[in-house]
């Protein structure tokens, strides 16, 4: 009875070890990120890329599953990057300004340039400074649009907006929602003050705090994409710092009354740029979806994105979108906006993190 | 079989019951918090994590002003959430266990903690919704002529406090009413035969025995409310920080990991503390 007991003791003991084992294993084998096949495309990107408009065309074309991973900020790209394992992978979409941090730290692969469309890009999109580093070509502008002022046209008087001083004067104190990202608004801020945000310094930080500061007292809300989205849509808010062509270009439909303006002063431009990982292991098929992505077709489906609207990068697209969409776009006016636009600042790590100091400041005031 | 057979036999069953429990809490609660520890005495220089042991992280938290008024903010947020939740569930509670029949209690409680069966980010942006200046509450109010004006509630503390109490309410009742529904009616009885009134019957015997009910369900709702990041951001507007939107600023802004390390590994010492303060009330058993 001794016996049978322990040897039932040890049998069990071990079932619960062989359990766990298993468990383990496919907990594993569950935890590993989307198992790969030669035909999965794996891609970083912001989320105007999940559209199923945009993607099923290129899945179809080329029988291949593409997941894509979202997210909001270069940090957090990088903080996902760092946790993953070299070959998770394929595709990166960054930042415009970006390119140049992304490439030291050896994220991206030379792309054969010979086999993208730079040609045809607005000729303020090629950023060879950016995307280019010994001679290669690390990645390519695919979309791009402006950091500015979105308004309510019908709440507030057009001309007012086209004075970047408005952001932080107080005649429409409690009607202004702040688009929570740091570079472009300390970038606007700083056009406003007649800087430009290709030199900004330490030295100009408090002149540029002290106005981050007015602005948020007389501010509604800081908020992200959506809830500042959400803010002028609803009425919540009657203009939104920040926003531009991404906010209003796909609401123009139901909330025509929605508009936005490059003040006197210029607006930022933002823009992204697409690349492929140095540790994909599917770069033959990586390079094939920056082409897709970069092809008149790709770029017409980027630029109206549900996610948001904005310009795309090749001048080609013009012709895949339908007049409505490129008024929404302001496709005729890029010739103006992009000679009174400036670059998101390219701050040092330590500038950088000096900036993050203040905006957080400014939150917690 | 002998008692010392007997003895090892239960002995290793114990183990057997318990060593799920121990594994699954080694791999998902201690392995990951000794890492986070380790984390926290990082640094993030540039884009590299650098592995040189500091204290850096932590003496950034008392040297930056907004850092520290991040965990102001949390505290009294948390606080001011915590009271409001208990004045409103204690007597929701009491009315679903004590007034209502007992054959309607279950549906009376289910219609109680109806929203929680909604998501979470969900019901904090139908709240932003609510709160907004066209919501149906200034729309009401504007409407019956109580305001001329539209009153600022959404994007404010008063919105996050809100959102917040609105779920919590709902786990307090369970906790408050769990515990209601194990007093005995005996006590009130004897009460009632010692000469107490109602009012003195409530406040001397049946509430200083629900107080480990409520204490159950305001510690809960402290920890909960004191890690939450998705109602300050939705509802609060950006207008102050909570710690936990700093943590996820480190984070999402800067990559660095080492930093929302320390500072979560400081907020959750904060939660310690408030657990050591009320452990003696934290019993689920009746005295």
């Amino acid at each position: 009875m001794s016996t049978l007991s322990n040897t039932r003791t040890t049998l069990s003991r071990r079932q619960i070890l062989v359990s766990l084992a298993a468990a383990c294993a496919l907990f594993t084998v569950a935890a590993t990120p989307d198992a790969k096949a030669t035909d999965t495309l794996n891609a970083l990107v912001w989320c105007d890329h999940t559209d199923p408009a945009l993607i099923e065309p290129f899945e179809k074309a080329n029988n291949v599953k593409v997941n894509l991973k979202d997210y909001e900020g270069t940090g957090t790209a990088l903080s996902i990057i760092e946790q993953s394992q070299p070959g998770d992978w394929d595709v990166f979409v960054v930042d415009g300004v970006d390119v140049p941090r992304v490439v030291k730290a050896g994220i991206l692969a030379p792309l054969p340039a010979d086999q993208l469309p730079t040609g045809d890009l607005f000729p303020e999109l090629i950023m060879a400074e950016n995307h280019m580093k010994d001679g290669k070509t690390y990645a390519i502008s695919e979309k791009f649009g402006y950091n500015t002022i979105s308004y309510n046209k019908t709440k507030v008087d057009p001309a007012d907006m086209k004075d970047m001083s408005i952001i932080w004067s107080d005649k429409y104190k409690g009607r202004i929602a702040v688009y929570d990202y740091y570079l472009p608004v300390i970038g606007m801020v700083a056009l406003g003050l007649g800087k430009t945000t290709a030199s900004l310094s330490e030295d100009d930080l408090p002149a540029i705090r002290d106005k981050l500061f007015a602005m948020k007292g007389v501010a509604k809300q800081v908020g992200e994409v959506v809830s500042s989205q959400t803010a002028i849509a609803t009425g919540e808010v009657d203009i939104l710092v920040g926003g531009g062509e991404w906010v209003t270009a796909g609401l123009t439909g139901e909330k025509p009354e929605l508009d936005w303006v490059l003040p006197d002063q210029g607006g930022v431009r933002w823009s992204q740029s697409i690349g492929v990982f140095e540790t994909s292991a599917n770069k033959d098929l990586a390079v094939k979806f920056v082409q897709y992505i970069l092809s008149p077709e790709g770029q017409a489906r980027l630029a109206t994105s549900s996610c948001y609207w904005a310009m795309p990068a090749n001048a080609k697209a013009g012709g895949h979108l339908s007049d409505q969409q490129k008024a929404a776009l302001r496709w005729d006016d890029q010739k103006d906006y992009l000679a009174r636009s400036q670059l998101y600042p390219v701050p040092s790590p330590e500038l950088d993190q000096k900036m993050q100091d203040v905006w957080t400041e400014m939150l917690q005031k | 079989m002998s008692t010392d057979q007997v003895a090892v036999r239960e002995r290793r069953k114990a183990i057997g019951f318990v060593l799920p429990a121990l594994v699954w809490t080694l791999c998902f609660f201690v392995l990951p918090f000794a890492f986070m520890v380790v984390m926290s005495l990082w640094q993030r220089i540039g884009t590299k994590i650098v592995h040189t042991w500091s204290l850096d992280n932590y003496a950034a938290f008392f040297a930056k002003p907004h850092f520290l008024q991040g965990l102001v903010n949390s505290l009294e947020i948390t606080l001011s959430v915590t009271v409001i939740s208990i004045l409103l569930a204690y007597p929701l509670a009491w009315i679903i266990a004590m007034r209502i029949p007992e054959r309607w209690q279950r549906a009376a409680l289910i219609l109680a903690i109806l929203p929680f069966w909604t998501s979470y980010v969900v019901r904090s942006y139908a709240w932003m919704l609510v709160l907004a200046r066209s919501g149906i509450i200034n729309q009401s109010l504007l409407g019956i002529g109580i305001i001329d004006e539209p009153l600022e509630l959404a994007s404010t503390r008063t919105a996050t406090i809100i959102g917040f109490v609105h779920f919590f309410v709902m786990l307090l009742t369970l906790t408050i009413y769990a515990n209601l529904k194990q007093l005995s009616p005996n006590y009130a009885r004897a009460a009632a035969d010692l000469g107490a009134g109602p009012v003195r019957t409530f406040i001397h015997v049946i509430l200083p025995l629900t107080i480990p009910g409520v204490m159950v369900g305001a510690f809960l709702t402290f920890v909960l409310c004191i890690g939450d990041y998705i109602t300050p951001q939705i509802l609060g507007g950006n207008k102050e920080l909570v710690l936990p939107q700093i943590i996820m600023l480190q984070i999402g802004r800067r990559a660095d990991l080492p930093a929302a390390s320390a500072l979560s590994i400081l907020l959750m010492l904060v939660v310690t503390f408030v657990y050591v303060l009320s452990a003696r009330w934290l019993k689920l058993e009746r005295a």
